[in-house]
């Protein structure tokens, strides 16, 4: 029985300056198996992840690998126990090509000082003929996407021999086409034997993978549960710790008049002719395929990228969006998709981060005001339901969801007229996610117009008044009644 | 329970003062080894000298973190200073001499900011042609010689006390609380670090980086000729060799007073401690007769261990407990 078990982790606890992190976590990963773990933002899946790998250190508690207690330092160490990991915010040197990546720090050497590259070719071609991808060896990865480098992750875990993958939010930013293979990579890899700790918010994807689940909430364990004898339902209630309803709280509104029009946008070779309206109080969705150019048509409305021709208009007013100042300006705000990039400046405060778009607010008259922005920042805070230890503490070392919580929390702040949301649930929790719902509930019955691209069609369709679909940079078709939104309608206009 | 509340906000004090502690520390060792140390005009000419440096590495400490430097803030300081006794020496009068001397070190800040924001030219090398150009210019205008001329209003800049303080300190200190005021209480200090700690997230927010950087430049611009008049006061003469490499010695005090080199990160007390502690090094070297080829490896040696200590009590302060 007890050679069944792969690794077990006892009574591990956490603490970070003014959080328990994590706090006396056991559970028993099965060998062959995929072990998912389910918490809220910041319930310390992540944390939990990062000890096992070596990355933090645990402060009471020990990891169990086959039978025996093992001391991971760092993730040297945890290599050499076969535990392998694919972080949530992938880390890569995006200069060097496929076969470099691979072999990166444990170089097939010919001699004490040379690299002997022909070898190192022809094992990164065997083991990608092993494991059927189709990549080329000297591609370089910055030209490659993130569900590639993800499969190149697994490759390299693979060819460490790793008999312990661990994966955190593998799937909040590749495609649905992609997470298909990733999830069949994910089974072939468990009928040969692999043990894999799977992290994700997304439910139907948990369901489908899953032999077991383990949930934690504040940084406790609260149990394990076999997939075959639970469901959605109860694997939500015991996460957030209460019932949850109707996951698309949709308050059907008066449509007002026309806030936001765009005509003819067109960026040579990007997307093409598009146009579109929002009108007060609508929630106006956009579908389509990563790739369909929904993301550069937003970015480019919003003035983080240029386009050739086109008119804007905000309140029937045509109105100009050459960079973001003119946008925001303009009463225009944006949560963009890519967090790290665009969204947070890591080493800076929570509090920092939350009012970088109102500065002017703040410093009026030219001088700070310091208590109305706790005010106004503790206000959202609550009603996004951020969790923070202070409002100093570096917007880093929050969790991804909550990271993305302040973001929004940002914009909210900024009283703006439009709000384009990319993708804005992303690596959110479900009760937070419906509270976000809520939220862009409220903002749209204030009259405001909201945009948002979404890969998740449900939340699409639970929360938007219509629907907009792109495909290879031009709009293709548009749902108009969303009594009869249909997931088919949708992927036809998407792949016709 | 209580016991371990006290422990944990015992260990926040001492990395949030891990600095001064240091600064601390230290004076009490140079006190021991030599009596001189903490008597008060020996203290007030160490500030007096390091008043220079300190404008220097405040303005190093904005640049740095707007993700920007300034490899040129010496030559800057030789070449504002010999143009600025130039026209001193046609109005003598100590104001020109300021003026003069912060409107060339702007000018050129100003040419090594259009470099790194127009032309997208990396600040180490916009700034090191900076440099040479600056220093090529201070040598051609004066042929390479020193030039005299310093009149007594100018001279009691950097030479002369009020009240039993040197003139210089005063000003240094007026410059210092500007920048604690600009870096914490103003769109343009907060501004600086979004840039720094990530320039697209701080274009996305609405901030104009562009504009941010060519400010940080100005601002440095005009610390730098301050620093360069105090400078030609106090060596009395116009110096087109003078002032060599001290944006080394301005970057290491603010490194040390705990700003990051990967931008974002950086404060105005703490570049002022970390001036002191580089001063104090070199002063109590002095005193106890250290060979000076001996002091710079000290130095060296002194100043990567305060930068390890630091980043040491940050990393135990994010990985471990705060037992
Ligand atoms: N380096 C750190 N320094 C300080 N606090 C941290 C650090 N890393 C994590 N935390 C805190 O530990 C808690 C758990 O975070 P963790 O990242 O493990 O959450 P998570 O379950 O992965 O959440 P998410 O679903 O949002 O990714 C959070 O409160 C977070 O703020
Ligand atoms: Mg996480």
């Amino acid at each position: 029985m007890a050679d069944n078990i792969k690794m077990e982790v006892r009574h591990i606890s956490k603490s970070f300056p003014g959080v328990k992190a994590l706090d006396d976590v056991n559970f028993k990963l099965k060998k062959g198996t995929v072990h998912v773990l389910c918490g809220e933002n910041g319930a310390g899946k992540s944390t939990l992840m990062k000890i096992l790998y070596g990355i933090y250190h645990q402060d009471e508690g020990e990891i169990i690998v086959d039978g025996k207690v093992v001391k991971i330092a760092n993730p040297i160490d945890a290599r050499n126990q076969g535990i392998s990991m694919i972080f949530q915010e992938l880390s890569f040197v995006s200069d060097m090509t496929l076969e470099e990546n691979l072999f990166l720090g444990r170089w097939i050497k010919k001699n004490a000082c040379l690299i002997d590259w022909e070898k190192i070719r022809d094992e990164t071609k065997k083991l990608l003929e092993k494991e059927g991808l189709p990549y080329k060896p000297d591609t370089p990865l910055r030209s490659m996407s993130v569900s590639n480098i993800q499969m190149i992750e697994i490759l390299k875990a693979v060819s460490f021999n790793a008999e312990i993958l661990i994966m955190d939010e593998p799937t909040s930013s590749i495609s649905n086409k992609d997470v298909e293979s990733l999830i069949s990579k994910i089974e072939e890899l468990r009928s040969r034997g692999m043990s894999i700790i799977y992290i994700s918010h997304k439910m139907d994807e948990i369901f489908r993978i899953a032999d077991e689940i383990t949930i934690l909430r504040d940084g406790k364990t609260i149990t394990t549960l076999q997939k075959d004898e639970t469901n959605i339902d109860q694997v939500i209630e015991l996460m957030v710790g209460r019932k949850l309803e109707n996951q698309y709280p949709k308050e059907i509104m008066e449509i007002g008049e026309e806030i936001f029009k765009v005509e003819h946008l067109t960026k040579q070779g990007v997307f093409e002719d598009i146009n579109f309206n929002v009108k007060r109080g609508e929630i106006v969705g956009f579908a389509g395929l990563v790739g369909a150019g929904r993301t550069e048509t937003m970015n480019t409305l919003f003035g983080l990228d240029t386009y050739d021709s086109g008119d804007v208009y905000l309140n029937r007013k045509p109105i100009q969006v050459r960079n973001v100042r003119e946008a925001i300006a303009n009463g225009i705000a944006m949560v963009t998709e890519d967090r790290r990039r665009y969204g947070i400046i890591p080493v800076r405060s929570v509090m920092e981060n939350a009012s970088l778009a109102t500065l002017k607010k703040y410093f009026a008259g030219g001088r700070r005001h310091k208590h109305e922005e706790i005010k106004d920042i503790s206000e959202v805070f609550e009603k996004v339901r951020v969790k923070t230890p202070s409002l100093e503490t570096p917007i880093k070392s929050l969790s991804g969801g909550n990271q993305q919580k302040v973001i929004l929390a940002k914009w909210l702040l900024c009283n703006s007229e439009v709000m384009i949301m990319d993708e804005p649930t992303r690596g959110i929790d479900v009760g937070a996610k419906k509270e976000i719902y809520e939220l862009i509930g409220d903002f749209a019955k204030n009259g405001k117009g909201i945009i948002m691209i979404s890969s998740e069609l449900p939340e699409l369709m639970g929360m938007c008044d219509r629907i907009y679909v792109m495909k290879e940079g031009k709009i293709t078709g548009c749902l108009e009644n969303r009594e009869i939104f249909s997931q088919e309608q949708i992927m036809n206009y998407a792949v016709s | 329970m209580e016991e371990k509340k006290k422990s944990l906000d015992l260990s926040k004090l001492i990395s949030k003062y891990s600095l001064v502690i240091i600064l601390i520390v230290m004076m009490v060792v140079c006190s021991i080894a030599n009596s001189n140390f903490l008597s008060a005009p020996n203290l007030l000419n160490v500030v007096k000298q390091q008043s220079v440096f300190i404008l220097l590495a405040l303005g190093a400490m904005l640049l740095i973190s707007a993700g920007c430097l300034d490899l040129a803030a010496g030559s800057i300081v030789a070449l504002s200073g010999v143009v600025s006794l130039y026209a001193y020496q046609i109005f003598p009068n100590v104001f020109v001499a300021f003026i003069v001397a912060i409107l060339v070190a702007i000018a050129c800040n100003l040419v090594s900011a259009l470099m790194v924001t127009v032309f997208n030219t990396p600040p180490f090398i916009a700034t090191l042609a900076m440099q040479l150009i600056a220093r090529g210019l201070a040598l051609y205008i004066t042929g390479g010689q020193n030039l005299s001329g310093v009149g007594k209003d100018l001279a009691a800049v950097g030479q002369e006390s009020t009240l039993g303080v040197p003139n210089s300190i005063y000003i240094m200190l007026i410059l210092f609380l500007a920048v604690v005021y600009l870096t914490k209480y103003t769109i343009m200090g907060r501004s600086i670090y979004a840039v720094g700690g990530n320039e697209e997230a701080a274009n996305g927010s609405g901030i104009n980086v562009k504009a941010v950087k060519i400010k940080t430049y100005v601002i440095n611009g005009l610390l730098t000729g301050v620093a360069a008049t105090i400078y030609l006061s106090r060596v009395n003469g116009g110096m087109p060799n003078g002032a060599q490499s001290y944006e080394f010695d301005a970057m290491i005090a603010t490194i040390v007073g705990g700003t990051s080199f990967s931008g974002g990160v950086g404060s105005a007390s703490g570049t002022l401690i970390g001036a002191f502690i580089v001063g104090f090094l070199n002063n109590i070297m002095n005193l106890v007769g250290i060979d000076s080829y001996l002091q710079q490896v000290a130095r060296g040696v002194i100043i990567g261990g305060a930068v390890i200590w630091d980043i040491y009590f940050k990393n135990k302060k994010t990985y471990k407990k705060g037992k």
